[in-house]
């Protein structure tokens, strides 16, 4: 296989010897494992990816590789009563973090999903109704509907207005868990918690096996089908390693907390642009912080804790 | 070594040597892999996106015939293990055969992994000391245990060979722990693709116990189905004569194992149904179709029918004892373990997504001809490996042969 890969770095390199491109791929093929990398490598490797993108992009482009900050463990709260379904994060995510916004199926990619949930009707027809109907004493009722429950397949809504009257809403990207399910699958060890919280992705290293995929239980991971479709004037060129900077075909992504804004002290894109203030990210380790207070004044629940992720991200209500 | 290298010319000699119907078939074969290889530029030039997976459901029929195949390697241990164990003399003398069979179906599971990853340009990633190795990675475990298995049959079959060729007596000192070892090693390949898609519990629809002996069952019927097939083509179109004790008792195998796999799917399907949760909506929309999609249901049904059909026929004295009818059976019973196992129970794992989105997965135009393609080079490998197997047990395939003929 390594034989393989050097035959078409080798090609790459003869059929474009005067292309910067080709001998930046060349050195991209070959790099390790970026948790694995020293100091020194990983500066030689943010060179490479930075000469590339500006060639590629035609505008200069920063790659970040600020590691994580001692004494930070980074939380994220969403107050689901104010959330009014708006959707700007999930735009404001995209135009931050490079995502692929192609026409064609998988080519548009978005890491926040807004569930629309139903708030349901009772009415006092159906009280008596149930089944089995007129035989014998009844099994159960029919006067259910699907209050605070997503029905199948209908989170792609497409209002006039928001908030709707029927309904009430629930945001969820990567839930950054504490044992993420994804980073155990991985084969490759590509994935992984990085200190201050987040679990990552080395783009260069992932092998698009979508294990990670497969184990996730809140459907937070994309994988590029296809060259991502990034125009050059859309294209945002301050970027991290770790973060939003642009991928290739075949592996794949999800949110990490904006790492590229998070890291230098600024909030993720999605907390920037909600304009109702439902969303709240800090440092767990801060009493002080937003998330903290909100951790221990507010009722708070994690998504799916009985699969003992313990996620990094909490919802609660006031 | 100057053994080795006659060796290696006196079986490639024997190979090339064929009829027209020979080359007939290894040219429609090769027409195929051509097929393949045309795809496999496709997908790592365009992407995956020239087949029918997406974010939510993203594994297909590259990641089911993994699945199935995985099976039929590990169901040629149903040769092996009577042959040693219990001293079959019928599968004694074919037992090599299915240590062929073994090579063959990893190496398809192997290319279908390669099919299925969105970078195989990068799998030396995954390879010590250049990449990393994960322990707690099921993929990883798999990987380790199918390239075992690959070298533990390669050894044993072709030690075998060798010393049927040279004519030296088998070095049981270390042979026969060797052929015990590939036996248990048989288990471990389907138990650990099984682990591999019940550790998720994401998705409930695998998220079972019941998945690694489901697995074992199901290969150890559709593996000796095909087993069976094979021998009885064998035994038409070469001068090999394979006893019908063999047949008969893989018969007997297949019979039961697909009884157990039947009752395994009836007891699933009760449990799951009766309380009818959200888990169970995979097995729902397999079974009638969720949310008004229904592209798995016909498959389900017929598989159901294939089954079922194959099992009464296998319970039936006059066609299981009969060598012209019991090939329908076998070929009933591997086609519908091939759906079962493979689209019926890969895809609904992916539908709905665990937050709710209900899609469907149909294989593209590129994903059937990948998979036929791979499937061609199977029987392409398979060929090959039977026929030199063969040409030794013969006799025709024999050290000093040639140079007595020379004389």
């Amino acid at each position: 296989m390594l034989s393989l890969s050097s035959l078409m770095g080798t090609a790459a390199l003869m059929t474009h010897s005067d292309d910067a491109h080709a001998a930046a791929e060349w050195g991209e093929h070959f790099q390790k494992n970026y948790r694995l990398m020293t100091e020194q490598e990983k500066i030689e490797a943010r060179d490479r990816l930075q000469r590339r993108y500006s060639a590629e992009y035609g505008k200069p482009v920063s790659v970040d590789i600020t590691g994580a900050q001692p004494g930070v463990l980074m939380g994220y709260a969403l107050n689901i009563r104010k959330c009014i379904g708006c959707r700007r994060c999930v735009h404001a995510c995209v135009a931050e973090n490079n995502q692929s916004r192609g026409t064609r199926p998988g080519e548009k990619i978005e890491w926040i999903q807004v569930l629309r949930m139903e708030r349901g009707k009772f009415e006092k027809e159906k009280m008596e109704h149930g089944y089995p109907e007129g035989l014998g004493i009844q099994v159960g009722g029919n006067a259910y509907t699907p209050a605070g429950q997503v029905l199948e397949g209908q989170f792609r809504y497409t209002p006039e207005a928001v908030p709707e009257k029927d309904a009430t809403y629930m945001p969820i990207a990567c839930m950054q868990c504490e044992k993420p399910p994804c980073v155990k699958v991985c084969p490759v060890r590509t994935t992984y918690r990085e200190g201050d919280g987040p679990v990552v992705i080395d783009y260069n290293w992932c092998i698009g096996c979508r294990m990670c995929m497969g184990a996730c239980p809140y459907w937070a991971r994309r994988i590029n089908v296809t060259t991502p479709v990034l125009p050059k004037e859309e294209m945002n060129p301050v970027t991290h390693y770790l973060g939003n900077r642009p991928r290739m075909r075949g592996v794949v992504e999800k949110c990490h907390w904006c790492l590229q804004r998070t890291r230098q002290g600024r909030y993720p894109a999605c907390v920037e642009v909600c304009p109702v203030g439902a969303r709240k990210f800090g440092n767990l380790l801060d009493p002080e912080s937003e998330v903290s207070k909100v951790l221990e004044r507010k009722n708070v629940f994690r998504l799916k804790s009985e699969l003992n992720t313990f996620p990094k991200f909490f919802y609660f209500y006031d | 070594m100057q053994k080795l290298f006659r060796f290696a010319t006196d079986y490639v000699g024997y190979i090339l040597k064929g009829g027209v119907r020979f080359y007939a078939w290894m040219g429609t074969l090769a027409l195929f892999i051509a097929g393949m290889l045309y795809v496999f530029y496709l997908q790592n030039t365009e992407g995956l996106i020239v087949t029918g997976m997406t974010s939510q459901i993203h594994e297909g029929l590259y990641f089911s015939n993994l699945v199935f195949l995985v099976g039929v390697a590990a169901g040629a241990v149903t040769i092996v293990f009577p042959a040693y164990v219990y001293h079959h003399e019928g599968m004694h003398k074919v037992s090599v055969l299915g240590e062929m069979l073994a090579i063959t179906a990893v190496i398809m599971v192997m290319m279908f992994v390669f099919a299925h990853m969105g970078r195989p340009d990068r799998l030396w990633h995954m390879i010590p000391p250049w990449g990393i190795y994960s322990l707690s990675s099921m993929l990883g475990w798999d990987v380790l245990v199918l390239t075992g298995y690959l070298i533990l049959n390669f050894v044993c079959g072709f030690y075998y060979l060798w010393c049927k060729y040279t004519g030296n007596p088998i070095n049981k000192k270390w042979f026969i722990p060797l052929v015990f070892i590939a036996i248990v090693w048989a288990l471990s390949i389907h138990t650990v693709t099984a682990f591999l898609i019940a550790t998720m519990p994401a998705r409930p629809m695998w998220a079972h116990t019941v998945m690694p002996i489901r697995f074992i069952a199901t290969a150890f019927a559709a593996g000796p189905a095909l087993i069976i097939i094979i021998f009885l083509i064998i035994r038409k179109t070469t001068r090999f004569w394979i006893d019908d004790s063999a047949i008969k008792l893989l018969t007997t195998i297949v019979t039961w194992c697909l009884g157990i796999a039947l009752f395994l799917t009836l007891s699933e399907i009760v449990i799951e149904l009766y309380a009818r949760t959200e888990h169970a909506n995979g097995l729902y929309y397999l079974m009638f179709g969720l949310h008004g999609l229904t592209g798995l249901v016909p498959w389900f049904w017929s598989a159901v029918v294939l089954m079922i059909g194959a099992f009464i026929l296998f319970l039936t004295p006059s066609v299981r004892n009969n060598m012209t009818l019991l090939p329908i059976a076998c070929a009933m019973a591997f086609a519908g373990i091939w759906i079962e196992k493979g689209m019926g129970l890969i895809v609904p794992g992916f539908i709905p997504t665990p937050i709710g989105e209900v899609t469907e997965y149909y294989p593209t135009f590129v994903e059937w001809l990948m998979t036929l393609g791979i499937w061609a080079f199977g029987f392409f490998v398979l060929t090959i490996l039977l026929k030199g197997a063969i040409g030794i047990l013969l006799g025709d395939i024999k050290f000093g042969a040639q140079a007595a003929t020379a004389k």
